[in-house]
């Protein structure tokens, strides 16, 4: 009998499973079809302080092993998120959610993460300082350890969960970006974000988005997380959150060992409602095969 | 209800230039509506190809698509005989009970397909449907005469006149008696034909999509009542809330 339970930041896990902010909306397309209580937790759409809409479309377009999106944070906004999404959510799951914030000021993202912190269903807030799809936000935050650390502190300073910041790997040094969360604060780690990319369409001549540049997600991207997750776990102590082109249990086992205490999975439940159904009921076989007992063990194994 | 199921390829047909018609086999119960869509598995290729469907049963389902990349490619030289994995019944579809005792069904390249569905209930309700159909030329013409096997009353328009009459769908509205429309094409035909439309109707949509169910707002687009997501609202809307 093999266990896969993890802790993260002193909340209990019974698998390190998470399916990504922005790939789950705010979980009822899947709970149509099977039992979401079987995720570790999910990180819900990113949250703003008012409604966005988002980019124009095409928002999506195909890349080799991956794809780029440039949704632009459409979300409802945090008062509807709070009045209407989680009480809907409450509905079809049952464990602590992670709330994934986004924002266009320090402000906003101390004003969403102060509402957000009030909610019983949340167990976690996972700070989006990575979004390379918005002007004048996002991924701004992100790429300045200064900066990177300011958001961190203001929101930790009206916060009671644990505060997890969601680097972007569109940075010279994310070590240093992580090492500088750590030192304001945070509570955890979660990387990486999408890659800045871009697709030309032929027959037009012309980027393919309408945002002209999308991130790039999915396996295309995978050894690149797996180097970033190995390089932050030498350099911090608190719990990082892998993401990355995960498909499979492998894929979590491989980021564990670099050093992921959890994992997100994005891209994979796009193309298969299933994906993290898939990916929890496959861990144990995996485990058994790799000789693996506990997953909690493994983590930072690869060092 | 959405489901995640593997198909078997009965047919793999070129109809039409650039334009093939595929058979599949399996649990198609998902199913509920003409103008629904399945999203299905291209080897080799990420993301999934939302193609409109033409016709249904519960063990089978039709699709027809045109070359228009690579994905689409290698969807053309799939075998008979080969399984693809296919998440299917996703989108509204038509609301056919909003057709009037004279539906007019508009059809616009690939935009055809999902409206010989509509027309084979609409005809079983005891209908009097009339189609406009809409190609480029002559060579990209199909499914003429299955819609007039079906008993509907069938228009057929070319850009350059090389069959049936030259111009736009849109330019043979005025000499049909409706009182209803089901369009699908693409959305300059849309625009066209809102300018001649007389009655209410439905739009069939077109978008690029990530996930086809309604996760990513990869295909959101604002109407009326609202954002609205292609994939999961559509991908057909009520005339009365498209925004232009």
């Amino acid at each position: 009998m093999v266990d896969t339970r993890v802790e993260l930041c002193a909340l209990p896990l019974d698998n390190p499973v998470i399916p990504a902010s922005g790939t789950f909306g705010f979980g009822y397309e899947f709970a149509d079809i099977y039992d979401i209580n079987c995720l570790g937790t999910f990180s819900f759409k990113g949250t703003t302080l008012s409604p966005r809409y988002g980019n124009a479309t095409p928002r999506i377009a195909e890349s080799e092993s991956g794809m780029l999106n440039a949704v632009g944070l459409q979300n409802p906004g945090v008062e509807k998120v709070i009045s209407e999404e989680l009480p809907k959510l409450k509905q079809c799951f049952h464990k602590p959610v992670m709330a994934n914030v986004s924002g266009f000021s320090v402000e906003e993202y101390v004003a969403t993460s102060r509402a957000l912190d009030a909610c019983n269903e949340i167990g976690w807030l996972e700070i989006n300082i990575s979004c390379p799809n918005v002007h004048g936000g996002g991924m701004s935050f992100g790429t300045s350890a200064a900066v990177a650390a300011e958001v961190t502190r203001a929101v930790k300073a009206v916060s009671t969960k644990p505060v997890i910041m969601k680097l972007s790997p569109n940075v010279t040094d994310i070590v240093s970006i992580a090492k500088a969360c750590e030192d304001a604060g945070a509570d955890g780690i979660s990387l990486v974000n999408t890659f800045l990319g871009m697709k030309i369409d032929l027959k037009t001549k012309k980027p393919l988005l309408a945002n002209k540049t999308g991130g790039l997600s999915g396996p295309a991207i995978k050894p690149l997380a797996v180097r970033m997750v190995y390089q932050v776990y030498e350099a911090v102590n608190i719990p990082i959150v892998g993401m990355g082109g995960i498909m499979n249990a492998e894929d979590v086992i491989e980021f564990m060992l670099a050093g992921a205490t959890a994992v997100e999975v994005g891209a994979a439940n796009l193309i298969s409602p299933y994906a993290c159904k898939h990916i929890i009921d496959a861990l144990p076989e995996v485990m058994e095969h790799y000789g693996i007992a506990s997953l909690k063990e493994i983590i930072g194994k690869g060092h | 209800m959405m489901k995640q199921t593997q198909l078997t390829i009965t047919e793999n047909k070129k109809i039409a230039a650039n334009t093939y018609r595929m058979l599949l086999a399996g649990d198609c119960s998902a199913l509920s509506h003409a103008g629904q869509f399945i999203n299905i598995l291209i080897p080799g290729k990420f993301l999934r190809r939302p193609l409109s469907v033409c016709d249904y049963t519960a063990e089978s389902v039709c699709i027809i698509y045109k070359t228009v990349g690579e994905g689409t490619e290698i969807l053309s030289r799939m075998q008979p005989g080969e399984a693809v994995d296919a998440l299917i019944g996703l989108g509204n579809g038509f609301d056919l009970a909003k057709s009037g005792d004279k539906p007019l069904l508009i059809g616009g390249g690939v935009g055809v397909p999902p409206l010989y569905k509509a027309a084979k209930d609409l005809i079983a309700a005891g209908k009097s449907v009339s189609v406009i159909l809409g190609f480029n030329t002559k060579a990209e013409i199909f499914y003429k005469e299955d819609f007039e096997a079906l008993g509907c009353h069938v228009i057929l328009t070319t850009a350059d006149g090389s069959a049936g009459t030259k111009g736009f769908v849109s330019d043979v509205m005025d000499t049909i008696d409706y009182d209803y429309f089901y369009a699908c094409g693409p959305k300059p035909m849309f625009e066209a034909i809102e300018k001649k439309a007389r009655t209410g109707g439905q739009y069939s949509f077109e978008e690029r999509m990530g996930c086809g169910f309604g996760a990513c707002m990869g295909c959101t687009c604002k109407t009326k009542q609202g954002n609205k997501r292609i994939c999961k609202e559509g991908p057909v809307l009520e005339r009365e809330e498209v925004l232009w």
